[in-house]
């Protein structure tokens, strides 16, 4: 069956605090770390982007398991903020992996759930037998116009999957989608910063989506979510994953591992993925995840994923690279000058 | 830097590829077709670096081309890779963070943007080790 091979994930060092970004703008920041749960997000050095991201993502995936990257047969990346409005991404990641030339490659682009389109599609190539392995990645540098509620949860960061067939760590042994024509959330060509749609962001975006895809996943697949050791819902903030956690009948401590969000931010496409890779840096063989990504759009893949006995043996090694949590640890704050800096925010001449 | 020079030298740049000498064991980077010890003796093959090093020297930019300007301050150093060749790169670290002997790992960033319309330029620099 289809799986996970192995996986990788990258968060650039630096943070900002929720109250530093609010002090700048005259906010009330305990209102606003207090009404999202998110303490700090992550920010991109001078010189990371979508691309360095991706790469170091990949490659950590590589270091835990280096499989025969001329057997990579896709890498597709999913971001909404590709450094290139014309030119894949995938191309230099790919190359920086020493993968190409025989591979197909695309970027992918769905707000925040490109990275788990991804995902499904390599799920088809493998299944279908076109190919032996490929590879999914969901990163970004979230884009927040300064003084915007977004700017206070974009971040920086994201996750590489490989996709195949041979002795997988986490078995998928099912996915569905739930999309709609729904304008929450947009950036038009050529705008530096995305606009969101007010009323449409909580109810009819996020939750509607989400629910629509994880009750027919538990339907397809029959299952109830008591039946599962963890779940991963897309991670705006911290609020709506508890949320709808709740709504579905999942529980705090199974949502736990995953709910990264209160000292990342929102990394976008790379949020539900990274989510699902702190799941797995503490995941045993046996245990069953519930993952549900969103993009506004909009859209929610679902998927169900079992973990195997190949994540503790020896074709498999989780500690070859860093853990979510060791990549969260030790970072270098800086102020909201500096983020401006980081983030290309101030015009230069 | 035009677009065809930074084609040419995306493996080097992306993935530290050199050559090595079978003959001898000599690696070289940037890579050389020849090994000046073996001469005709010499086997000259490809090889991909591990990108693990130290800092022999480094120096702090702080007025830098326009290329480069939006970097600084940033270090800059001499790094001899575990495997024997010596590279010149930028180190990621604050400027009062670096030393010589520090041990160093490779890392995949943004080296440059030709304008904000022209080409982006990717390739390796160095991280500490922790």
């Amino acid at each position: 069956m289809v799986g996970i091979v192995t996986y990788g994930v990258y968060i650039p060092r630096y943070r900002i605090r929720i109250e530093e970004i609010a002090r700048v703008w005259g906010a009330n920041a305990g209102d606003i770390s207090g009404g999202l749960g998110v303490r700090e997000k992550s920010v991109p050095d001078v010189d990371e982007d979508t691309i360095t991201i991706s790469v170091e993502a990949a490659r950590n995936a590589l270091a835990r398991r280096p499989i025969d990257v001329e057997a990579l047969g896709a890498v597709y990346v999913g971001s909404e903020s590709h450094p290139y409005a014309v030119k894949p991404t995938a191309c230099t990641v790919g190359e920086a992996i020493g993968a190409t030339p025989h591979m197909t490659a695309a970027d992918y682009e769905f707000a925040c759930k490109a990275g788990t389109a991804g995902v499904q599609t390599c799920m088809g190539l493998v299944q279908s037998g076109m190919m032996r392995y490929g590879m999914a990645i969901g990163a970004d540098v979230a884009q927040g116009a300064p003084g915007d509620a977004l700017e206070y949860t974009a971040a920086a960061g994201g996750a590489a999957f490989i996709l195949g067939t041979d002795d997988p760590i986490a078995e998928i042994n099912h996915t569905c989608s739930f999309t709609t024509d729904t304008p929450d959330f947009w950036r038009r060509e050529g705008q530096a910063f995305p606009r969101h749609g007010g009323r449409f962001t909580g109810e009819p975006g996020y939750f509607k989506h989400v629910q629509g895809a994880a009750l027919q996943m538990l339907e397809d697949v029959g299952t109830k979510p008591s039946d599962y050791a963890f779940a991963v819902f897309h991670q705006p903030n911290a609020k709506f994953p508890q949320r709808v956690a709740g709504m579905l009948g999942f529980s705090m401590e199974q949502i736990k591992p995953g709910l990264v969000v209160p000292r990342l931010g929102n990394t976008y496409s790379g949020s539900s993925l990274i989510g699902l890779a702190a799941t797995l840096d503490i995941a045993e063989p046996g245990d069953r995840i519930f993952v549900t990504s969103f993009g506004s759009g909009a859209g929610s893949d679902a998927f169900d994923i079992e973990v195997t006995d190949a994540i503790r043996s020896g074709v498999f090694a989780r500690e070859a690279a860093p853990s979510v949590e060791q990549l969260l640890a030790n970072p270098v704050y800086v102020d909201y000058a500096k983020y401006a800096r980081h983030k290309g925010k101030i015009v230069m001449q | 830097m035009s677009v065809a020079r930074f084609w040419r030298k995306q493996p080097q740049r992306y993935n530290l590829e050199g050559t090595r000498c079978e003959t001898c064991g000599r690696r070289f980077f940037p890579p050389r077709t020849f090994c000046p010890d073996c001469r005709r003796d010499g086997k000259v093959v490809e090889h991909r670096f591990n990108g693990t090093g130290q800092v022999v020297t480094h120096t702090v930019i702080r007025t830098a081309s326009e290329q480069f300007d939006a970097q600084t301050p940033y270090v800059l150093a001499i790094v001899q890779l575990d495997e024997g060749p010596r590279l010149t790169a930028q180190v990621i670290c604050a400027p009062e963070e670096v030393y010589i002997g520090m041990q160093v790992k490779k890392a995949f960033r943004r080296i440059g943007a030709e304008s904000a319309s022209g080409p982006l330029y990717y390739g390796t620099k160095f991280v500490p080790v922790e």
